[in-house]
C-alpha cells in the first residue's frame, strides 16, 4: 500500500490517539515523511504476511526527549545510519523496516527510513501503543533480543549496544542518548519475517490511519466522532472500545522523576456521568478510577479526548477546564498474556492493581 | 499624561489618560498612509479634552499593520533565510511547511550552515564562518536587503547567531538582519518561521515606524513613543523597526488589558461579544493568560506568545433555532441591520430576543411582539449557559472570578453567571484597545532549557528571575517597580537527569520624566 499526504495526516492523528497521552507529537515526523513524497519517493506499507519468513526486518525509531527533537531537528539520516550499521554488523541486508512503537512520533520515523532506502515498512509494531522504555516490546516478550542495537546522532556518531538483556539495553542506550544531546535514533530488535509474524502487534499502522480517517470523516459529515470511533474499533484487532467517562478537567498535577513525567488528572463527571475520575500518568495514561473503582488499566488504552473536537489530548496539553471524554480500548491478546504483563503490565509501573481487561469491567 | 492609539484595519482609536483615568477617547477611519489618520485622531482627542501637547509624556501605539501585511502577502521583501545547525536539521529545510504563495513571495533563498548548540550549551558543530562569507556574496549577488538567522537552541545561547550577524554586517553593511533568539522561544521550526516573517517586514516596519514618528511631529508632540507587543508590554520604535513580528498578537492583548483597567480588575475573565462570536480569555495579574499551542499566522506555524482565547459561536447576530434551545454558530453578521426581525428582516437573532424580553430597546420592538415567552426564556437560558460554560472552561481553577463584558454584543448578558463572582460592564469599552496600549508596561522574559545537574532548582530559578528582571530594566522599566508575573517550568520527559525548560516573565512601569 503506497501512502499519500492524506494518509500521513490521518496517521498522525491516529498515532496521537494510540499514544494515550505520550509518545511525542508526530508533527516533525509527518513533515519529514511528506518531504519524501514531495521528492517523488514512495512510502510502501506491507502486511506482515507479505514478509518472507527468512527475510530480515530491522525496526527503526527515535529515543529521548520529544522536547529536544522539536528544537534540534534531525538530519534525516540518523536512523538510516543506525539501520545500515546494523546491517553491516549482521552481514545481511534488511528486507524491510518497522516501527517499534505506534503511539506518537515513532509511527513516522520508519516511513522516512523506508522511503529513502527504497524498502517497505511493515504494517505492525512492538508496543501497540506508546510506552516509555525500550524493553517494553512484544518483540522482547516473545524472545527477540533488542541487541545488537545501534544508536546514532546527527553527526553520525554511532554506538553499538550489545547488552545481556533488553532492560540493560534500555539503560545503556538511554545514557548514550543523553550524551548525544537528549535525542537519538536507533535500529534494534532485528528479526526474521517469521518472528515478525510471531511477535509483532499486526496492522497497527493501518489501524492508526483508520482511526485518523474515521475522526476526520465523522467531523466533516457532522456525525459524532465518538460514535464513529466506537463503531470502527470492533472491526479491528483492538476489538472493544467504550467511553468510560466524560466531564471537566478539574485538576492536573505534574512532576518529573527519573526522566518520567509523572502526574495525576482529575475529571469531574458531567451528566449523565457521576463522580470523579482520576487518571494516573507516567508519560502515558496508566490507570483510570472513579471514586476508587478501576475503570481501565494499562496495557489497555486510556485516551483522553476533547469532548467537542475529539482531538486526542497529550499529557503536556492537559489543563483545568477542558471538557474531555475518556475512551478505553482493549489491546490485542498478544499484549495481555502473562509474559506480556510481566514486561508492561500494571506492576511494571508500580501499580498495585491486577490487570483487568476493559471488556470484563462493570 | 499619556495617549494610547490603536491603528486597526478599519479604525484608528485614541484614548487620553491621566494615570489610570480616561480623560477622553476618539475614533477615526484608518488612512492608507497611516500617519494622517493618527494625526487626525490625536488632534481630536486633544481638542476634546483640552489638554496641551506639552503635558503629554508618552504615546503608546498598538497596530495590526504587520499582521495584515503577511496575511495579505503585501509589501514584503525577499529574505535570505539562514539556518545554523548542520548536520542536524537537514531533514527539514527552511520554509518546509509554508503556503506556496508566501514562500514564493519571499523568494525561497534558503541556506543551511554548520553550527548550532545542544540543549545544555555544547556545540553541535563549530560555526562555519567561511560559509557565512560565501552567503554574504550570494546576498550581494541576488540583491537581497534582509536576512534571518536561526541557530539550534539559540534561546539557550545566542552567540552563533550574533557572530554570523557580525560577519554578514561587515560584508553587507546595509543588510537588515533578524535573529531568532530575539523573536521566539524553543521550538525550532516555529521560531525560524517567525524570524523569516520578521525579516520580510523589514522595509514596511521602517516605513510604518517613521510614519508614526511623522504623525507625532506634525502635532509637535515631543514625548517619546512606544509600540505595544504581543504580551502587552512596550517596545521602543527602533526595536519595532527591527522586530515588527513581535506586534502580531498585540490587538487581542491590548483589548483584554484595556478591559481590565476599565473594570478595575487584575484577576478576571474577559468576554468580548461581537456580532458572530464571543472571545473569552483570562487575565492574570492584569495580563492575558497565554496559549501553549502553535498558532498559524497567514498559514505559517508559529509559537508566539498569544493570549489564550476561546471563541464560541455566540454574538449579537447569532441565529436562534429550536424554540431558543439552539443558538448559532451561524450569524447574520454585518447584515444584522437588514436581516434581524427588529430591523425589518426575517431572521430570529439573539438581538431580537433581548428586545422581545424588554431588556434593550433596539429597532422596531413591535416586530418581535409575537415571539412566545417560552422561546424568549429558552434563548436567554441558552445564551447565558453558553457564556457561562466558556468562562468556566477558560478558568484555571474552580474559584469564581469577576467577568468583564465588552463588545457590542454584551447586551446579550443580562443575568448573573454562576461561574462569575460578579459581572462588570465598563464604560468606554469600544476603545479598550487604545486604553490597553496606553497602560502597557515594560517587560523582560527568558525561556530556556536549564540543566539542573550539579546545581539546585532554587539556584537556577533565582538566576532566571534575575535575568528576566534585568531584561525588563534594560528595556526601560523602573527597577523599583519590576515584578515577576509568570513562572513556568516544564521538565523534559523521557530523559533521566534533570533538564527543565523554564520561562520567567518580569514587568515594570515605564520610566517617565
Amino acid at each position: 500500500m503506497k501512502l499519500n499526504s492524506e494518509d500521513l495526516r490521518d496517521l498522525a492523528v491516529g498515532a496521537a490517539f494510540l499514544g494515550t497521552g505520550g509518545g511525542g507529537n508526530p508533527y516533525v515526523g509527518r513533515l519529514m515523511a511528506q518531504r519524501c513524497l514531495d521528492e517523488g519517493l514512495t512510502i510502501d506499507l506491507i502486511d506482515p504476511s507479505e514478509v518472507p519468513d527468512e527475510a530480515l526486518v530491522i525496526p527503526t525509531a527515535m529515543m529521548g526527549a520529544p522536547t529536544v527533537l522539536i528544537e534540534k531537528l534531525p538530519s534525516g539520516e540518523e536512523a538510516i545510519h543506525s539501520l545500515k550499521a546494523l546491517e553491516k554488523h549482521l552481514g545481511r541486508k534488511a528486507y524491510a523496516t518497522m516501527p517499534i512503537e505506534i503511539g506518537g512520533i515513532n509511527s513516522t520515523i520508519p516511513l522516512v527510513v523506508g522511503a529513502r532506502l527504497g524498502i517497505p515498512i511493515v504494517d505492525a509494531d512492538g508496543m501497540g501503543r506508546a510506552f516509555p522504555e525500550l524493553q517494553m516490546e512484544t518483540f522482547g516478550v516473545y524472545g527477540i533480543s533488542g541487541s545488537p542495537m545501534f544508536v546514532t546522532d546527527e553527526r553520525n556518531d554511532s554506538t553499538l549496544i550489545q547488552a545481556v538483556d533488553n532492560k540493560s539495553m534500555e539503560w545503556l542506550s538511554r545514557g548514550v542518548a543523553i550524551r548525544m544531546g537528549g535525542c537519538a535514533y536507533i535500529a534494534e530488535y532485528a528479526m526474521s519475517g517469521a518472528d515478525v509474524k510471531r511477535t509483532a502487534v499486526p496492522n497497527t499502522m493501518t489501524l492508526a490511519m483508520r482511526i485518523g480517517r474515521c475522526l476526520r470523516e465523522a467531523k466533516s459529515n457532522h456525525q459524532s466522532p465518538f460514535e464513529a470511533l466506537l463503531e470502527l474499533m470492533p472491526k479491528t484487532l483492538y476489538n472493544h472500545a467504550r467511553i468510560i467517562f466524560s466531564g471537566k478537567m478539574v485538576d492536573v498535577e505534574r512532576e518529573t522523576r527519573n526522566g518520567f513525567s509523572i502526574g495525576r488528572a482529575r475529571i469531574d463527571g458531567l451528566s449523565p456521568w457521576r463522580g470523579t475520575m482520576k487518571i494516573e500518568i507516567q508519560n502515558e495514561n496508566l490507570i483510570a478510577t472513579v471514586d476508587g473503582v478501576v475503570k481501565a488499566i494499562v496495557p489497555d488504552l486510556i485516551c483522553i479526548m476533547d469532548s467537542e473536537s475529539a482531538e486526542p489530548i497529550t499529557t503536556e496539553q492537559l489543563r483545568y477546564g477542558q471538557r474531555v471524554t475518556v475512551v478505553a480500548v482493549a489491546v490485542p491478546q498478544i499484549m495481555r498474556t502473562p509474559e506480556a504483563l510481566d514486561v508492561f503490565g500494571p506492576r511494571c509501573f508500580g501499580l498495585d492493581h491486577p490487570f483487568t481487561p476493559i471488556e470484563t469491567m462493570a | 499624561m499619556r495617549i494610547g492609539i490603536d491603528v486597526g484595519g478599519t479604525n484608528t482609536d485614541a484614548a487620553l489618560m491621566d494615570g489610570m483615568t480616561v480623560l477622553g477617547a476618539c475614533k477615526t477611519p484608518t488612512t492608507s498612509d497611516v500617519s494622517s489618520g493618527i494625526s487626525k485622531v490625536l488632534r481630536d482627542v486633544l481638542s476634546l479634552t483640552g489638554v496641551a501637547v506639552s503635558e503629554i509624556k508618552a504615546v503608546m501605539i498598538g497596530t495590526t499593520h504587520f499582521t495584515n501585511a503577511v496575511v495579505e502577502r503585501k509589501r514584503l521583501l525577499e529574505v535570505a533565510a539562514i539556518r545554523l545547525g548542520l548536520p542536524a536539521t537537514k531533514g527539514l529545510p527552511p520554509m518546509t511547511d509554508w503556503p506556496n504563495d508566501l514562500a514564493t513571495t519571499l523568494g525561497r533563498h534558503t541556506f543551511m550552515v554548520r553550527g548550532g548548540h545542544e540543549f545544555d550549551g555544547r556545540e553541535i558543530s563549530p560555526l562555519d564562518e567561511k560559509e557565512i562569507l560565501r552567503i554574504a556574496g550570494e546576498i550581494k549577488a541576488r540583491g537581497l536587503k534582509t536576512a534571518s538567522i536561526t541557530s539550534v537552541f539559540s534561546p539557550v545561547t545566542p552567540i552563533m547567531e550574533q557572530r554570523a550577524a557580525e560577519i554578514l554586517h561587515n560584508e553587507v553593511p546595509d543588510l537588515s538582519i533578524s535573529l531568532s533568539h530575539e523573536v521566539g522561544r524553543v521550538g525550532f521550526l516555529e521560531r525560524e518561521n517567525a524570524t523569516i516573517m520578521n525579516a520580510c517586514l523589514a522595509d514596511l516596519s521602517t516605513k510604518v515606524v517613521s510614519s508614526f514618528r511623522q504623525a507625532l511631529k506634525d502635532l509637535s508632540i515631543e514625548a517619546p513613543f512606544f509600540i505595544s507587543q504581543n504580551d502587552g508590554t512596550l517596545m521602543t520604535p527602533d526595536y519595532v523597526a527591527r522586530y515588527p513580528v513581535l506586534t502580531f498578537a498585540s490587538g487581542p492583548t491590548n483589548s483584554m488589558r484595556g478591559a481590565a483597567l476599565l473594570a478595575g480588575e487584575k484577576e478576571a475573565m474577559v468576554v468580548d461579544i461581537g456580532g458572530t462570536t464571543s472571545d473569552v480569555g483570562m487575565l492574570m495579574q492584569g495580563f492575558p493568560r497565554e496559549s501553549a499551542v502553535a498558532v498559524d499566522i497567514g498559514g505559517v506555524r508559529t509559537n508566539f506568545r498569544m493570549p489564550d482565547v476561546l471563541a464560541i459561536g455566540l454574538g449579537g447576530g447569532s441565529i436562534i433555532r429550536d424554540d431558543g434551545l439552539r443558538i448559532g454558530p451561524d450569524s447574520v453578521g454585518y447584515e444584522i441591520t437588514s436581516k434581524a426581525l427588529v430591523f425589518g428582516g426575517d431572521t430570529l437573532t439573539t438581538t431580537d430576543i433581548v428586545v422581545a424580553a424588554g431588556l434593550e430597546d433596539i429597532g422596531d420592538r413591535s416586530r418581535v411582539a409575537h415571539i412566545p415567552a417560552s422561546t424568549i426564556n429558552n434563548a436567554l437560558d441558552t445564551m447565558h449557559r453558553m457564556v457561562d460554560e466558556a468562562v468556566d472552561r477558560m478558568k484555571t481553577s474552580a474559584d469564581p472570578l469577576p467577568v468583564i463584558l465588552v463588545g457590542g454584543g454584551s447586551i446579550l448578558v443580562s443575568r448573573d453567571l454562576p461561574s462569575a463572582s460578579r459581572v462588570i460592564r465598563p464604560e468606554n469599552a469600544s476603545v479598550a484597545n487604545a486604553i490597553g496600549a496606553a497602560i502597557a508596561q515594560v517587560g523582560g522574559e527568558i525561556d530556556r532549557i536549564f540543566s539542573l545537574e550539579g546545581t539546585s532548582r532554587d539556584v537556577v530559578l533565582a538566576g532566571a528571575k534575575a535575568e528576566a528582571t534585568e531584561r525588563a530594566t534594560k528595556a526601560g522599566a523602573d527597577p523599583a517597580s519590576v515584578k515577576i508575573v509568570d513562572i513556568e517550568e516544564v521538565p523534559l520527559a523521557y530523559l533521566p537527569g534533570s533538564a527543565t525548560r523554564i520561562r520567567v516573565k518580569a514587568v515594570g512601569d515605564l520610566v517617565m520624566d
